[in-house]
């Protein structure tokens, strides 16, 4: 890696005032913590999404492909650009994991977990469409050139859509294991501060026996680079293979020699969309905004203008090159895409991809959390529209007029694509409650360079090492000096053994007439009745439970006999001395 | 500070002067007449017979067995004709393009704040200041084109307009007035770039906050919008216009990749060389490095490209499109398949070991090889389809190489010691100090 050095201009990338620690207790926090309502409810929507999508894909494979709305002139619309979109969507994880790893992009490692978990699940959409419109989806180990007994059949190998199989499966496999490789440290972390025994089982199962040592960590990056170096021109192939489904035919619109690093640049740039889509509903769910800062969301905004303006340039060199070629077929189509009876979806895609991005040149508006979240969604659209309407307005009016005609979709075809929508984020839900959410092995790689914390200890000219917890207990509990002579005013609710009283004498009594009690319920892993309980002992601020350290906490436990361990796992301490100073 | 060195200094003057002699020659040489041409063609190549393209010249299919002879005399004439032309242009657009390229990647190396290049802007900066001489070249031989002092552009013949229904329909376009209205708008608007953010560059030494440095960043990002489409339009005005029926949506994307990669490897040549001279002392092997992993990622980026267009309409095989491949297949072979193994398999197989891009000696030769790989790759362009199977590498073609790589050399090192070679004052320039890894 590079040099720890920063320039002090540069902003930093873990805000608030977090340690290693720290990190290590705020991402395992959503995996360790129970579900809310909110999560069972997006749940319960997406699965109702995803079994409408499964009862229509039974319904096609059982009735055939008659039930879509494609006809002779169309003979191609909704499951390929359903496959181009989900396929699209795929290439920002491997393209923020690998291409912003080999630029050495630190703001990558806080959003590349998430990315390359969405990468497979939309990769896995993207399969999906292929194989359904097989119609015999049994079969369909044929399209793998394996050697065979049913005579002479072979696979055709001068077709791109089996480059496609190709491409995707290996795209996907890669994907895969790099993906999981960075999640080993961390499956290792959750591992270690697992409680119940079938949850260590399943992570250290899951984590490969990761130790830790220093070979672990040579090996790791090691493979990660090399990772890198094959996915960043896998990334690049699969989207241009992709382009070469139409680019390879003769018709208008579909041959054009820009479409490769039009499609990966298309790609990226929807990729970047949906990532930005998930993560900014993340980190406020999962209470990540320390780690995927504003700053985060206005880089992937960047991307996204600049990749939106690649896919304009594009769309305008190939608006320009029909008319040039001097080609009637060439400026009939693209006359056609523009105000045919199609316009309505060109224009969308023009406003959508060409123009919306346009507006992160601003940086109040590249800033503005609610407006990403929007233009990520206008973008996901936009790139929707893109693939249909280069495969709907393509076909829909071929060299014989008499058979042009328009595409309107089933409600199979519609009930399928929303499917894949409520199965992406099926996974993508279970995921961000099993899995850690973000890189934390890699992030802390970059707290000392670019952590809040250590850069403002640095600007102070104070040592990094200096600043450790029991320093910052220490003296807050120097202002506490009522602790010794309040001891004992205070009754302990909860019966009087031997053990409240000392807990209270650690940490300090409450005196209602000079303090105000605070919420506790704010510190994660508190709930009401924790709170109830903890009042009923006399701990009711902050800085009390600011105080506690592991001696306290096995004292609360004997007190309470109920969620061993829970208080130390999310450092209640830790959040406390926190929300202690924000007051 | 830097100062250029005698040694050098002589050794690009005469460059230059060589140069010119050769350039000279191929002028002198040009056949004046039809009889003139026979003969030379004759002398050079015994079996050429009627295989000719025509590509350029569909008006004179229609005319009579005879009519057609001597057409396709004079035809062989315009070609031998246009050669020192061609050879003239084909060496100024290249070393342009080094320093356009160069810019470029200077543009982006601002935008997105890296922090790693710092300690190298002075030396882009030098290499950039060539966008002058160099573009004002480019622009006067584009306007003796328009002048009819060459055939290098075949619609700029209102003749062959006349009797080309295809190019009446582009002439909306491809009409010379218009033609140098975008070169001169964007020839202003790259030097335009060059100069304001040079200017900004030293006064961030100078002055006591970083405004210099944010408007820097600011306009280096309006730049890149502005070259992004420049780029595009002025290759296919450039380049892709000298063989006006042909055309590819790639093509602009697919010369950036030629000169992008032209320039980052120029930038390691001269920084390689300025090391070699004591000066940069804070550049270490891990700044060569990363240039020399750009050399070879662009590399393979061009090839990607490369393969795109190449693939796609030879699958295809439309007949509009494919002729351009035939010709060069047909009668630039080896120039054509031996461009691709120079820009791709030399610097895969070259700068693929790690190690090796830290040695810079081995960084300079695949460094020759990338760069005479894209003035192949430019000659391939360019030449099919001025002088058709016409074409040698001989003393014009040489010399003119020879005078632009004197005239590049002579103008960036003078660049190069106008300011001092470390930027002091750059925000970043701590972080390019303590790049390693």
């Amino acid at each position: 890696m590079a040099s720890h050095y920063e320039a002090p201009i540069r902003r930093p990338l873990v805000t608030g005032d977090k340690g290693y620690h720290d990190v290590t207790v705020d991402i395992a926090a959503p995996v360790e913590g129970r579900a809310d309502k909110q999560w069972w409810i997006v749940f319960s929507i997406a699965l109702a999404a995803f079994l409408w999508g499964v009862g229509c894909i039974i319904y096609t494979i059982s009735t055939g492909i008659g039930t879509w709305g494609l006809n002779k002139t169309v003979n191609w619309a909704w499951d390929i650009t359903n496959f181009v979109w989900w396929v699209g969507i795929g290439h920002a994880g491997t393209l923020i994991s690998a291409v912003l790893l080999l630029f050495r992009q630190k703001w990558r490692m806080a959003i590349n977990r998430s990315a390359e978990a969405m990468t497979i699940f939309s990769v896995i959409q993207a399969g999906l469409f292929p194989i359904i419109h097989m119609g015999r989806p049994w079969l369909a180990y044929w399209v793998l050139p394996i050697p065979n007994q049913f005579g002479s059949l072979w696979v055709n190998f001068n077709s791109p859509l089996l480059w496609d199989v190709f491409a995707i499966s290996t795209y996907l496999s890669v994907s895969l294991v790099f993906w999981w490789t960075g999640l080993l440290p961390d499956f290792a972390m959750l591992r270690d501060r697992a409680i119940l025994p079938f949850q260590k089982k399943i992570y250290s199962l899951l984590s490969f026996g990761w130790s830790g040592r220093a070979k672990d960590w040579q090996r790791f990056e090691e493979v990660s680079l090399v990772l890198a170096g094959l996915a960043t021109p896998l990334v690049l192939s699969v989207h241009t293979i992709v382009s070469f489904d139409f680019a390879t035919s003769v018709i208008p619109g579909w041959h054009t020699t820009i479409f490769p690093p039009y499609f990966v640049a298309g790609a990226i740039f929807s990729g970047f969309a949906m990532v930005n889509t998930l993560l900014i509903i993340m980190r406020k769910v999962c209470h990540l905004e320390d780690y995927i800062t504003v700053q985060h969301i206005e880089l992937m905004n960047i991307v996204i203008m600049i990749t939106g303006s690649i896919v304009g340039c594009a769309y305008i060199t190939e608006l320009f090159m029909a008319w040039y070629s001097g080609v009637e077929y060439e400026q009939y189509a693209f006359l056609n895409r523009a105000t045919g009876p199609y316009w309505w979806a060109y224009w969308a895609m023009m406003t959508c991809n060409v123009f919306s991005p346009q507006f992160m040149w601003f940086k109040k508006l590249r800033t503005s959390i609610m407006f990403s979240f929007f233009i990520s969604i206008v973008v996901n659209i936009g790139m929707w529209f893109e693939r249909f309407v280069i495969i709907v307005t393509s076909l829909h009016r071929d060299y014989l007029p008499s058979s042009w005609t328009m595409f309107s979709p089933t409600f199979v075809d519609i009930g399928i694509f929303i499917g894949t929508i409520g199965f992406f984020f099926v996974l993508f839900l279970l995921y961000a409650r099993t899995f850690p959410v973000i890189a934390q092995a890699e992030v802390k790689s970059i707290l000392k360079s670019s952590g809040e914390r250590y850069k403002k200890l640095r600007d102070a000219g104070q040592p990094l090492y200096q600043i450790q917890k029991g320093a910052a207990v220490s003296t807050s509990r120097e202002e506490v000096i009522t602790q010794n002579v309040l001891m004992g005013e205070v009754v302990p609710a909860k019966g009087d053994k031997q053990g409240v009283n000392e807990l209270l004498s650690s940490i300090g009594t409450f005196d209602h007439t000079k303090e105000t009690a605070d919420d506790l319920k704010k510190v994660k892993g508190i709930g009401p009745k924790m709170e109830q309980t903890l009042n009923q002992i006399g701990i009711y601020t902050f800085a009390q439970v600011g105080r506690m350290t592991s001696k306290e906490y096995d004292l609360l436990d004997s007190i309470t006999e109920a969620f061993p361990g829970r208080a130390q796992r999310d450092d209640w301490a830790g959040q406390a001395r926190i929300l202690s100073n924000k007051k | 500070m830097y100062t250029i060195s005698n040694r050098l200094k002589m050794g690009s003057i005469i460059l230059m002067v060589v140069g010119l002699l050769g350039i000279g020659y191929g002028f002198w040489t040009a056949p004046g007449t039809v009889e003139e041409a026979k003969e030379m063609v004759a002398d050079h190549n015994d079996n050429h017979g009627a295989v000719t393209t025509h590509g350029d010249e569909y008006a004179t299919e229609a005319h009579e067995d005879e009519g057609h002879d001597a057409a396709h005399d004079e035809h062989v004439l315009h070609q031998l004709q246009n050669k020192p032309w061609a050879a003239l242009y084909v060496a100024a657009f290249f070393f342009f393009m080094i320093a356009l390229g160069v810019l470029a990647f200077y543009a982006v190396q601002r935008a997105a704040q890296a922090g790693w290049s710092p300690l190298l802007f002075r030396v882009m900066e030098g290499i950039t200041s060539y966008i002058v001489p160099g573009g004002i070249i480019v622009f006067v031989i584009l306007v003796l084109s328009v002048m009819h002092m060459n055939h290098l552009f075949v619609w700029m013949d209102a003749d062959v307009v006349a009797h080309d229904v295809l190019l009446q329909g582009k002439a909306g376009y491809l009409n010379p007035t218009f033609f140098l209205i975008r070169a001169a708008i964007f020839l202003a608007g790259w030097i335009g770039y060059r100069e304001y953010s040079r200017k900004l560059s030293l006064a961030q030494d100078e002055s006591n906050d970083d405004s210099n440095f944010k408007m820097n960043f600011r306009i280096s990002a309006a730049f890149l919008v502005f070259y992004l489409i420049s780029e595009s339009i002025m290759s296919w005005d450039w380049i892709m216009s000298v063989d006006p029926h042909w055309f590819s949506t790639l093509f602009g994307w697919y010369v950036f990749a030629s000169m992008f990669v032209s320039g980052i490897t120029v930038i390691a040549m001269v920084t390689i060389y300025l090391k070699s001279k004591g000066y940069l002392e804070q550049v270490n092997d891990s700044h060569i490095h990363d240039l020399a992993k750009f050399m070879f990622g662009i590399s393979i980026f061009w090839t990607y490209l490369w393969f795109s267009q190449f693939m796609l309409i030879w699958y295809a095989n439309i007949p509009e499109e494919v002729t351009y491949y035939v010709t060069r297949i047909e009668d630039y072979n080896l120039p054509f398949f031996a461009m691709v193994a120079m820009n791709f398999l030399f610097p895969v197989l070259l700068l693929m070991n790690s190690d090796y891009k830290r040695i810079n000696w081995f960084v300079i030769m695949a460094g020759i090889v990338i760069l005479a790989g894209h003035y192949m790759d430019v000659f391939n362009m360019i030449m099919p389809s001025t002088v058709g199977d016409q074409w040698y590498i001989g003393i014009p073609e040489i010399g003119a190489v020879l005078f632009f790589a004197g005239l590049f050399v002579f103008w960036i090192f003078r660049a190069l010691a106008s300011a001092p070679l470390q930027p002091t004052r750059n925000p970043f320039i701590e972080e390019s100090k303590h790049f390693h890894y």
